[in-house]
């Protein structure tokens, strides 16, 4: 190497030295205070600091709140629909059907995951028949829903029976598409609504 | 010719024998009773002459009378203008002529005139020419009121008691369930109003006395049995067995005793309970887990006959009123579809009413317990729920035929149907006992 080459290594050497000794070193620790006016500005921003923090924090619980009543609701309004679920029957039968077993099961999930529900069974007829009789017939087809769920593990008191004959169609017709509509339980819950669960 | 003679021979021994019994009548004002034996041809109704009715609501009074006389279907009343004309001038002049009355066929003229509360009546027999039968009769209350309709009502059954030899029965009421209320009206269509309050009630029934009623009525938990004195309003709940489906309520004749079917979850029976509705109530039927029904007494009140579905499908039984000897009453093929129901008994023992199901459609049936003969009554329409009145020859039923529900009566004998509601929505009918049937 010649002279002037190493003299501009070592100039390159110096310059590049004198770059890194002029980078500032990472900030540890806020400076000392140096009077009031930066001390009271650096204890402003720590509080707006943690004001938004906390709204943050506030609004990610609320929303996390909301988001598990949605799905508690949806949840106790899908197990309220089960549990209220109309079960139909053939003429002067009081015998469960496949589609109305299959409904008494849910209805038996429901109440397992819900111990605080009691319901309330109500027996229709359509109108054809002795209106004294069909109140017998009302009655049995209520008994006979209240049965399968006891059989299955449902708490007797838990369950009430009542019958109302054909005094309450839901349909007016004189045909079998509104007597098919009428012959009928229908559940209604009498305590417990608000502590409704789906599935345990 | 020899017909003629030999009616004209009757009339004059009849006119003979009634004189003098005419003559102790009329010292005895409140004898009762007594019958005319007017003569008539077999097999017809006699014909029957109503005079203008003098004093306070005569025009009333002949209108209430002729109308309660052709309602009983036993006799026929001779109307029309001409008549009433003739009539008129025969009333005023207080002089009978009988021949016109005998080519009119008339067996019998009624005279009433009323005093104050007392309703005179003479009946005269027209082929014996001669005053049959003459009677002080009490009519209560002002005109046109309830308790005056129905004492009018007294004398028609009275007067048709001596013209036929059967007591009438215009002096009843019927009870029957329309919209949310239990409703009573008078035999004749009159007088309708609400012995209940407002609720879903159903079956009802009176105990013997007539103004004690029994029904069931919806509850919270069930439905309830009610009994109402219905001349106070005052009710209470039968509690003997709270709970549950308690229903068709049946007084026996006595009085004494309450039948009706109770329900919890395994089927419904017939119970026995005091009249009162208090103490325990007794089990009649043992319908293991079977539907047992509507239950009616037999008028001695030692049987029942009642609804069961134990063969699998309803029909009409009848045991003993503790529940023992039951007997299938309703064996019988009469139409393709077995559903018979509502039975009640009739007042002279021979006859249960019910509803069957032929064609489709339930009919008025009857069925003899001698022999077991069953005879179809109705054929229009869909009709049920019979009920017997105290002659056990009239009938009142629910029946569809004009398009909604109504109550309707009909004469079993001749077939003869009136309508006595005019609400849509009528059933459920309960007939009465009479008021002083003999």
């Amino acid at each position: 190497m010649t002279g002037k080459t190493r003299l501009v290594s070592v100039l390159v050497v110096a310059a590049a030295a004198a770059v890194a000794c002029s980078h500032p070193a990472p900030k540890t620790a806020p400076a000392p205070a140096q009077g009031p006016n930066q001390d009271s500005i650096n204890a402003e921003n720590a509080r707006r600091d943690s004001i938004a923090r906390a709204d943050a924090a506030r609004r990610d619980s609320i929303a996390k709140a909301q988001a598990d009543a949605d799905r508690l609701r949806n949840g106790r309004d899908a197990a309220t629909k089960a549990l209220t679920q109309v079960i139909y029957f053939d003429f002067d039968s009081d015998a469960l059907k496949d589609d109305a077993r299959s409904s008494l099961d849910s209805k038996i999930t429901i109440l397992n995951a819900s111990p605080d529900v009691k319901i309330r069974v109500g027996g229709n007829t359509d109108e054809r028949g002795s209106d004294e009789y069909n109140l017998a017939l009302g009655q049995r087809r209520a008994a006979s829903a209240k049965r399968y769920l006891t059989d299955h593990g449902i708490s007797a008191d838990r369950i009430d029976i009542i019958s109302y004959g054909e005094e309450h169609p839901v349909a007016t017709g004189h045909d079998e598409s509104s007597w098919s509509q009428n012959r009928r339980d229908e559940f209604e819950i009498t305590a417990g609504a608000d502590q409704i669960k789906g599935a345990p | 010719m020899q017909l003629t003679q030999r009616l004209i021979t009757c009339a004059a021994v009849l006119a003979a024998c009634l004189v003098p019994a005419c003559a102790t009548a009329q010292q005895q004002d409140t004898t009762r009773g007594v019958r005319i034996g007017l003569t008539y041809q077999p097999g017809t109704k006699p014909g029957v002459v109503v005079f203008p009715v003098s004093g306070p609501g005569g025009d009333s009074i002949q209108a209430i009378v002729a109308r309660d006389f052709d309602y009983g279907d036993r006799i026929e009343v001779i109307g029309g203008d001409a008549v009433a004309q003739t009539a008129r001038t025969q009333a005023s002049k207080n002089a009978i002529d009988f021949t016109i009355w005998k080519s009119l066929s008339a067996a019998a003229v009624v005279q009433i005139s009323v005093m104050g509360s007392t309703a005179h009546v003479n009946v005269y027999d027209v082929a014996a020419k001669k005053l049959g039968a003459s009677h002080d009769i009490t009519v209560s209350g002002a005109p046109n009121t309830e308790d005056w309709r129905m004492s009018v009502h007294a004398m028609s059954d009275q007067i048709e008691q001596w013209i036929t030899g059967v007591h009438g029965i215009a002096a009843t009421r019927i009870l029957y369930v329309r919209g949310n209320r239990i409703y009573v009206i008078d035999s004749d269509g009159f007088g309708e109003h609400a012995v209940s309050e407002a609720g879903t009630v159903l079956a009802p029934a009176w105990a013997p006395d007539g103004h004690t009623i029994a029904f069931s009525e919806l509850a919270r938990t069930g439905w309830n049995i009610v009994i109402r004195d219905i001349a106070t309003g005052r009710q209470h709940t039968v509690t003997s067995t709270p709970g549950g489906l308690n229903i068709t309520p049946a007084f026996s004749p006595d009085g004494q005793w309450l039948c009706y079917a109770h329900g919890a979850e395994n089927g419904t029976d017939l119970y026995m309970v005091s009249a009162s509705g208090s103490g325990e109530a007794r089990r009649v039927t043992v319908g293991r887990g079977s539907d047992n029904v509507s239950p009616t007494f037999s008028p001695d009140g030692a049987r029942l006959a009642f609804t069961s579905g134990r063969a699998g499908h309803p029909e009409v039984y009848t045991s003993d009123a503790d529940g023992s000897n039951v007997d299938l009453l309703t064996a019988f093929n009469f139409g393709d579809q077995n559903y018979r129901s509502n039975p009640d008994w009739s007042p002279d023992g021979r006859l249960i009413a019910f509803q069957s199901q032929l064609d489709g459609r339930f009919q008025i049936t009857t069925i003899t317990l001698r022999d077991r003969t069953v005879k179809q009554l109705t054929s229009e329409g869909i009709n049920e729920d019979p009920t017997w009145a105290p002659d056990g020859r009239h009938l009142a039923f629910t029946s569809s035929r004009t398009g909604v529900k109504e109550i309707f009566v009909l004469d079993a004998e001749s077939g003869r149907a009136r309508q006595l509601t005019h609400d849509a929505g009528a059933r459920l009918a309960a007939w009465s006992r009479g008021t002083g049937a003999p």
